[in-house]
């Protein structure tokens, strides 16, 4: 049992580093701090403090958000906040931008190819001239395992709404790659 | 907040409501397995931009009605979607396509409500539009691969086009609603979208070598003010099927 700080009241970096403890419930190897959904921390409130965790969601129908609100005010009562609120902000809209380079190299480890590229250089238009001539101008998704970037997708959809399936010309492996959003 | 603004915001949600639960109705039926994991998930994307649009649309009515209540007891009347989306599944085809016309269309609404004066109904778009624009890519793509695939699926893509194109006139039409949107500068002219939609449309149709049909041909309209086919009305009743049954059940 870890003493409650009752008295003392953690600094805002010191809340942060314990998010950094809290996993995505459905990608276990990257914290919600490493996936970029939280978007601030604040103490509120006089006299009895509360702390104010500021989470947006990664798609709107994510079914993870309301486990990752639990999650966060769960993580923080077990370390002694008493007060803690969890606010939802859409926007600005998540970007896979906002992923870290360690958690990138984290997905990797785990076998999730990171996005390919920026989210914020694609602009909100549907190209139709690339959908006439089929032509995919995205950059090649690398295997996460042997690091080929002979691979081809098998379906815009996967096991989460932040997936796609993709297998590995080379090594044959089928594999989830994280959509550049 | 007028309940003009309420009834915008309830066609909103409506929209990506009914239109989610179409989608789950293939959910273990897909032709592929890839395909009914893509269905589910424009599911959940649509089903989760209902809750933001219809939470809002709640608050704002000031009526202690929350999604829940929003979704689960209002009777066929109150709903606002479009006649569009509540068409009836058939076949793939038909899903297909009608994907494709909504998905058209949706964009561009989005576009437009990224700009909203309403800083909420702004930050929904902002959200929505990028999923969205996934959908339309992979509805247009497949449009045009069934389209312009055999001899027998361009057939059914021809007759999933010529039966679903009636129901896409009442999403350029506007009413009191809309024009109380757009004069205080929280919705957009629905007539404004006509010619966008109608170039990319006819673009892709002709890609995938179907005919875009007349475009003075007669149009179905009513969902927009509540009054709607009776497919609806089935759609409803197995949706609200178990809310009835046990009132305020929650998982």
């Amino acid at each position: 049992m870890r003493p409650r700080l009752d008295a003392m009241e953690p600094s805002i970096r010191q809340v942060w580093d314990w998010l950094a403890e809290v996993a995505d419930p459905e990608i276990p190897v990257i914290s919600v701090v490493d996936l970029g959904i939280v978007r601030e921390v604040t103490w509120d409130g006089d006299p009895s403090r509360e702390c104010r965790v500021t989470v947006t969601p990664t798609y709107s129908g994510c079914p993870a958000t309301d486990v990752i609100a639990h999650a966060i005010a769960g993580k923080l009562k077990e370390r002694g906040v008493r007060h803690v609120r969890v606010d939802t902000r859409l926007a600005p809209a998540w970007t896979t931008d906002w992923l870290t380079e360690e958690a990138r190299e984290k997905l990797r480890r785990y076998g999730i190819a990171p996005p390919a590229q920026r989210a914020t250089a694609t602009e909100h238009i549907v190209d139709l001239s690339l959908i006439r001539r089929r032509v995919d101008t995205s950059p090649p998704v690398t295997c996460p395992r042997c690091g080929s970037t002979h691979t081809e997708r098998v379906s815009e959809f996967g096991s989460t709404p932040c997936k796609a399936l993709y297998r590995c010309c080379a090594c044959r492996e089928p594999f989830d790659y994280f959509k550049c959003h | 907040m007028s309940t003009d603004t309420v009834q915008y915001l309830l066609r909103l949600g409506d929209n990506a409501l009914v239109l989610s639960h179409r989608l789950s109705e293939w959910c273990g039926k897909g032709p592929a397995l890839e395909e009914d994991m893509a269905l589910a998930n424009t599911a959940l994307d649509l089903l989760g931009q209902a809750r933001h649009w219809l939470s809002y649309a709640g608050e704002l009515e000031g009526a202690g009605r929350d999604e829940d209540a929003l979704a689960y007891w209002r009777d066929d009347r109150a709903f606002r979607n479009l006649l569009l989306v509540e068409r009836p599944n058939g076949s793939y085809a038909d899903t297909m396509v009608r994907q494709f016309f909504f998905d058209a269309w949706h964009h561009l609404a989005l576009q437009k409500l990224c700009r909203s004066a309403d800083e909420r109904i702004a930050g929904i778009a902002g959200k929505a539009i990028k999923e969205v624009e996934y959908h339309l890519r992979r509805s247009s793509d497949l449009v045009v691969r069934l389209g312009d695939g055999t001899a027998h699926s361009q057939q059914i893509m021809q007759l999933a086009v010529d039966e679903l194109w009636p129901y896409t006139g009442e999403m350029f039409e506007s009413d009191r609603v809309d024009e109380v949107a757009v004069s205080a500068g929280l919705g957009f002219d629905p007539a404004a979208l006509r010619e966008p939609w109608l170039m990319y449309v006819q673009e892709v149709l002709s890609e995938a070598t179907l005919r875009t049909p007349p475009i003075g041909a007669f149009m179905q309209r009513g969902g927009k003010q509540g009054r709607h086919t009776e497919a609806l009305s089935y759609l409803l009743g197995e949706m609200q099927s178990l809310q009835h049954a046990y009132p305020g059940a929650q998982w």
